[in-house]
């Protein structure tokens, strides 16, 4: 089918199957592959993307279901003058990532997060981000990312 | 992995859904949230030749007040549920499972709806509908047909729904000055409950304690004698049969469907 969507404010059209997967859409159809494919199950959160401004896993949605709907991936938050976006800039500065599979996907989580709760406690970032696995960090520097990228100070 | 091909087609009210159902009859799958049947059809467990996405049909979700109900649209997402003022005033036990079900990408897709027709009894809001003592609105070619919670599963992912009937609402009675309670025990914090203890009043749904979610239909009727919590909590897994597996073998899931028994009814 002709599917439509609006990616990082760039409307992207292209006939697919009709089983293709959001995921593939974005890498595969819009050419951009900072979304990462990580269990493919819907548990380890790499996929995730922003579907109207919610965080989804993007391999358990059809690019069909986005027809018509906007969506944003880790290229779509940096400004038009390449600044990185606040949460970037924060996993960046507070050493969130290593080898930095998960970080897009744990990036875009932690944006939807911090949209529905802008000062989250240490607690809450490990609760909202729940959905996304890191193998490496062992998650502490990736919660200070997020509290520095609140404008809390970061108590480690 | 990708599911089998399909043909997807998509909706936006009730009515054209029905007849796309109708049309197709066992060929079609109902798409909601998809966060049950997507899965399904990525590991070729389902492979429907349509697919009838319900999406965009807003005219199911919503959560409001019908006289002495709370009546709650199938599409309503987890999401949508967890932060809803007139669930939270009124049914609170769902809001609260809602909140807990999976992880918050799960929660901005995954509808109640969609869960309670996977009738899985891995899954938490089983046991909370059952607890909830709720009924489900059902419609068909014939009409509207009303369903309560315990008659609803019948066995492992298997309903009275005909393939040309649609889920459309859930109803539960208010649940005002009603105690409740949820506890639920995971490997992982996103992981299906390895056990999980609804309690709405003297209700007890049971997650994961057989093929079918279940009533502890012993303990209510322990609670309904006059029992203590702690005497009424040690009948919990009587009359189960829990899945034996190797990271939870029958016996530990008895064990934990006791312990989160009584401390599902100690919050109550």
């Amino acid at each position: 089918m002709k599917v439509s969507i609006e990616v990082n404010g760039r409307p992207v059209t292209e006939e697919v199957p009709d089983r293709t997967l959001l995921v593939h859409f974005l890498r595969d159809t819009a050419g951009l592959t900072a979304t990462n494919i990580g269990c493919d199950t819907t548990s380890c959160g790499a996929c995730t993307v922003l579907l109207d401004g919610e965080s989804v896993k993007s391999c358990t949605v059809l690019a069909a279901q986005a027809d018509g709907h906007a969506v944003t991936t880790a290229e779509g938050l940096a400004g038009p003058d390449g600044a990185l976006h606040p949460v970037q800039q924060a996993f960046r500065e507070q050493h969130g990532l290593q080898c930095g599979f998960c970080t897009p996907g744990m990036i875009m989580a932690s944006v939807s997060l911090l949209a529905d709760n802008p000062k989250p406690t240490r607690d809450e970032v490990r609760a909202g981000l729940e959905g996304n696995l890191c193998r490496c960090t062992g998650y502490h520097n990736i919660v200070s990312a997020v509290i520095d990228a609140s404008g809390q100070e970061v108590d480690r | 992995m990708i599911p089998a091909e399909f043909r997807y087609e998509r909706v936006s009210t009730v009515d054209e859904a029905l007849a796309r159902l109708a049309s197709h009859g066992d060929d079609a799958k109902v798409l909601a949230g998809g966060h049950s049947l997507l899965p399904l059809m990525k590991l070729r467990l389902a492979a429907p030749e349509y697919l009838v996405d319900i999406g965009p049909v807003d005219e199911l979700r919503y959560v409001r007040l019908d006289g002495d109900d709370v009546v709650i649209g199938a599409l309503s997402r987890y999401s949508d549920l967890s932060r809803d003022p007139v669930l939270l005033e009124h049914a609170p036990l769902l809001a609260h499972v809602s909140a807990s079900v999976g992880d918050r990408q799960v929660r901005h897709r995954g509808t109640i709806g969609g869960s309670l027709v996977h009738a899985d009894s891995a899954a938490d809001l089983p046991a909370a509908v059952l607890a909830s003592d709720a009924v489900l609105v059902v419609r068909g070619p014939a009409g509207e047909r009303r369903i309560p919670a315990a008659e609803f599963f019948l066995g492992p992912f298997t309903t009275p729904l005909e393939p040309s009937e649609l889920l459309i609402e859930v109803r539960v009675p208010r649940q005002t000055g009603l105690g409740w309670g949820f506890e639920k025990f995971t490997r992982r914090a996103i992981d299906w409950a390895m056990v999980g203890v609804a309690v709405v009043g003297g209700r007890v749904g049971l997650v994961n304690m057989g093929g079918v979610p279940l009533r502890a239909s012993a303990t209510e009727a322990a609670l309904a004698s006059g029992a203590s919590i702690a005497e009424a909590a040690a009948l919990a897994a009587d009359g189960t049969n829990p899945p034996d597996e190797p990271h939870a073998t029958a016996e530990y899931r008895r064990h934990l469907a006791r312990v989160l028994t009584r401390r599902a009814l100690t919050t109550a």
